[in-house]
């Protein structure tokens, strides 16, 4: 996993609601058996004008010109502004695969789908919790000033707006830990393995019908 | 000290170390696994040279992507050759590592989350992961299951440990007796009606009340599945004689001995009378009548005898822009009467709605009936080849096909699309599945969540109607 540290980018806003994890992925595109390529298909339904299907040449498809990510100033955007339970819906890690290889490494929110948040950290993308009012003023910011920038410093947990302005905000310790130093955890669980056999021994006794 | 929940039984009976932050290693008994969600696991286990943990605990069915129709031809009747590859990829991987996998031509092939606690693979007690949201449905049996990504199943898999941290405790109570035609779908619809998509966010959801207890193990798997509509990973109901039975001689039931010892277990699988919970709902059942979705979000509910809100008398505004958005896609107007709203296509399945009580339920309704002929298409998925011989020895396919239904092979289907089965742009569906989602069933295609018997009704009438005019 990339290493998350401090993130300076073009900030994109996407103003609404409840967006669940088919409308960041549409279902055609999880026939894959790959990590990467999901880029293209970011929002595909809101991206282009016309469905699409794996295996297309993307260069050729058709725009929806009023979709906020198609317009020209968000073309370099790598984080994203979002609205309450931002990745509800299916627990497809292919979301957080779309959005990390569209480019986005930061997404703010006021609130997140559990899995979607869950699954963020496990691919350096950091899902950023902040107050809806916060949130309000950042959409009005985004929308009123071009090229507008937000930085995100994990290890000391803040946001500087271009205005000098620092926000700050909680993540937990342990994913910090995972993120800042791009750790894959199964090697972290496996150093407690003595444990998980331990763990296994006495439900062998306890709960002998689980392991028949 | 207060007593424990169901959820802290659950939890503490499963823990296997925990941090002083509260970061915990919790163990798997179960886990289930399917072809979508599972491929870049078994690639990572692979590249860093693992093998799983404990491959007993894994049971593997494709279903998202397999054909409805067909299946004499197995995983070559896959017409898609990237649909394809996926199940090739999940026959070789379970093929590969000793895991027990019903193949597309198994007759216990089916839904995942239909087969497990088909099957007796869903146990009481037992902590059941998967990779897909659904997997809350097998809490109905006093088990804390919940969904999971990608990397997490690979987790699973090396260590049959999940990296957690606890969530909080909710009770939704619903109390008193539904009335007749009044499912489960409509309880758990009603549920996430008030308290919303993002309510059970950061909770564990137990379901009780008398509502509750009444319903059958069918219809407990129904409220559970839709727990993560609520926002909530996991959903449980505790363990009552119902569920003991339910599991009596499934045939990865525990046998003899073991039985007794396990069935002594389990009768403590419920909360205590002084658990504490962090927040309670309550809802009476006599006040629940049959729902109808009318928006992209399961939360945009109402009753069958209610109207499409108006955006305009929203306060909210970002609500109101998500209501406004939400009927521009839908196609519908604020005011219309729910039951004005007219079909293309009706879909009986999913792992919410397609076991063989489901089907039993749609099938009253459609006997001596026929599908009104504005219906496009009404299709029946079974969610196993178990339920789908139960049903046939019962006759309710001749009931289905008699009145217009298409009578299909056991698969996802239709609920999220992967296969051939899906809407066109602008088609509208009554549906018994659980996402009403932008594009969920088709690109531009119109869903609205409905009960089995509700979705049969609609088809024999063209239009939403009150089920309990018909029966």
């Amino acid at each position: 996993m990339e290493k998350f540290e401090t993130l300076d980018a073009i900030v994109a806003p996407l103003d609404r609601p409840n967006v669940d994890t088919d409308a960041i992925i549409p279902k055609q595109y999880l026939k894959s058996v790959k990590r990467s390529g999901f880029g293209p298909n970011l929002f595909d339904d809101w991206r282009y004008l016309e469905p699409g299907e794996p295996g297309q040449d993307y260069s050729k498809r058709k725009l929806k010109p009023d979709f906020v990510l198609n317009q020209p100033r968000y073309r370099d955007a790598r984080i994203l502004l979002a609205r309450e339970n931002f990745g509800c819906g299916s627990s497809r890690e292919h979301a957080v695969w779309a959005l990390e290889d569209a480019g986005f490494r930061v997404v703010i929110a006021p609130s997140f789908a559990d899995i979607f948040f869950n699954n963020c950290f496990k691919n350096g993308v950091l899902p950023i919790v902040l107050d809806a009012a916060i949130l309000d003023r950042l959409f009005a910011q985004v929308e009123a000033t071009p090229d507008y920038r937000l930085v995100v410093d994990l290890e000391h947990q803040t946001i500087t707006t271009p205005d000098g302005e620092k926000l700050s905000f909680a993540v937990d310790e342990f994913r910090k830990y995972c993120l800042l130093n791009g750790l894959d955890d199964i090697g972290l669980t496996m150093q407690h393995a003595d444990e998980i056999r331990a763990y296994e021994a006495r439900r062998k006794t306890e709960a002998p019908w689980l392991f028949a | 000290m207060s007593g424990r929940t169901l959820y802290d039984k659950l939890w503490d009976a499963h823990l296997v170390r925990e941090d002083s932050d509260g970061t915990a290693l919790i163990y798997i008994d179960r886990h289930l696994v399917h072809e979508v969600t599972s491929p870049q696991a078994f690639e990572g286990l692979r590249l860093a040279g693992r093998k799983p943990w404990r491959s007993r605990s894994i049971l593997a069915v494709p279903d998202h992507n397999v054909p409805t129709i067909h299946r004499e031809r197995g995983v070559a009747g896959i017409d898609d050759p990237v649909s394809r590859i996926q199940v090739e990829t999940l026959d070789q991987n379970c093929s590969d590592f000793g895991i027990t996998e019903f193949h597309m031509d198994d007759i216990r092939q089916g839904i995942v989350h239909v087969i497990g606690p088909e099957q007796g693979a869903t146990l009481p007690g037992m902590t059941v992961v998967c990779g897909d949201s659904h997997t809350s449905t097998h809490g109905a049996f006093g088990a804390l299951a919940f969904g999971i990504g990608t990397s997490e199943v690979e987790h699973v898999l090396a260590t049959q440990c999940l990296i957690q941290k606890k969530s909080k405790n909710m009770l939704v109570r619903v109390d008193g007796e539904a009335t007749a035609g009044v499912t489960a779908k409509d309880i758990v619809l009603a549920i996430i009606g008030e308290i919303g998509t993002a309510g059970g966010t950061g909770y564990a959801i137990e379901f009780a009340g008398a509502a509750i207890e009444a319903l059958s193990l069918e219809g407990r798997m129904t409220v559970c599945n839709m727990a993560i509509e609520a926002g909530a990973r996991a959903g449980m109901v505790a363990v009552d004689q119902k569920t003991i039975d339910y599991v009596a001689g499934r045939p990865f039931a525990p046998r003899a001995e073991q039985w007794e010892q396990a069935v002594t277990h389990w009768r403590t699988l419920k909360s205590d009378p002084d658990a504490e919970f962090d927040r309670v709902v309550t809802l009476q059942a006599a006040d629940i009548r049959p729902q109808v979705t009318w928006g992209t979000s399961p939360e945009m509910v109402t009753s069958i005898d209610g109207r499409v809100p108006d955006p305009a008398q929203e306060a909210d505004t970002v609500k109101q822009t998500g209501m406004r958005k939400a009927l521009e896609y839908m196609g519908i107007q604020p005011g219309m009467a729910i039951a004005d709203i007219k079909l293309d296509r009706v879909f009986i399945g999913s792992c919410t709605n397609s076991r063989i009580e489901d089907l039993r339920a749609a099938a009253a309704v459609a006997r001596g009936r026929k599908v009104a002929p504005g219906i496009r298409q009404a299709m029946v998925v079974p969610g196993s080849g178990l339920v789908k011989k139960q049903a046939e020895d019962e006759g309710l396919d001749r009931i289905f096909i008699e009145a217009g239904f298409e009578w299909r092979e056991p698969g996802c289907s239709m609920c999220l699309a992967m296969n051939a089965d899906r809407l066109e742009p602008g088609e509208r569906c009554a549906s018994t599945s659980n996402r009403n989602f932008e594009g969920r069933q088709g690109a531009g295609g119109r869903t609205h969540l409905v009960s089995p018997a509700m979705a049969a009704a609609a088809a024999i009438a063209g239009h939403f109607v009150d089920v309990r005019d018909l029966v």
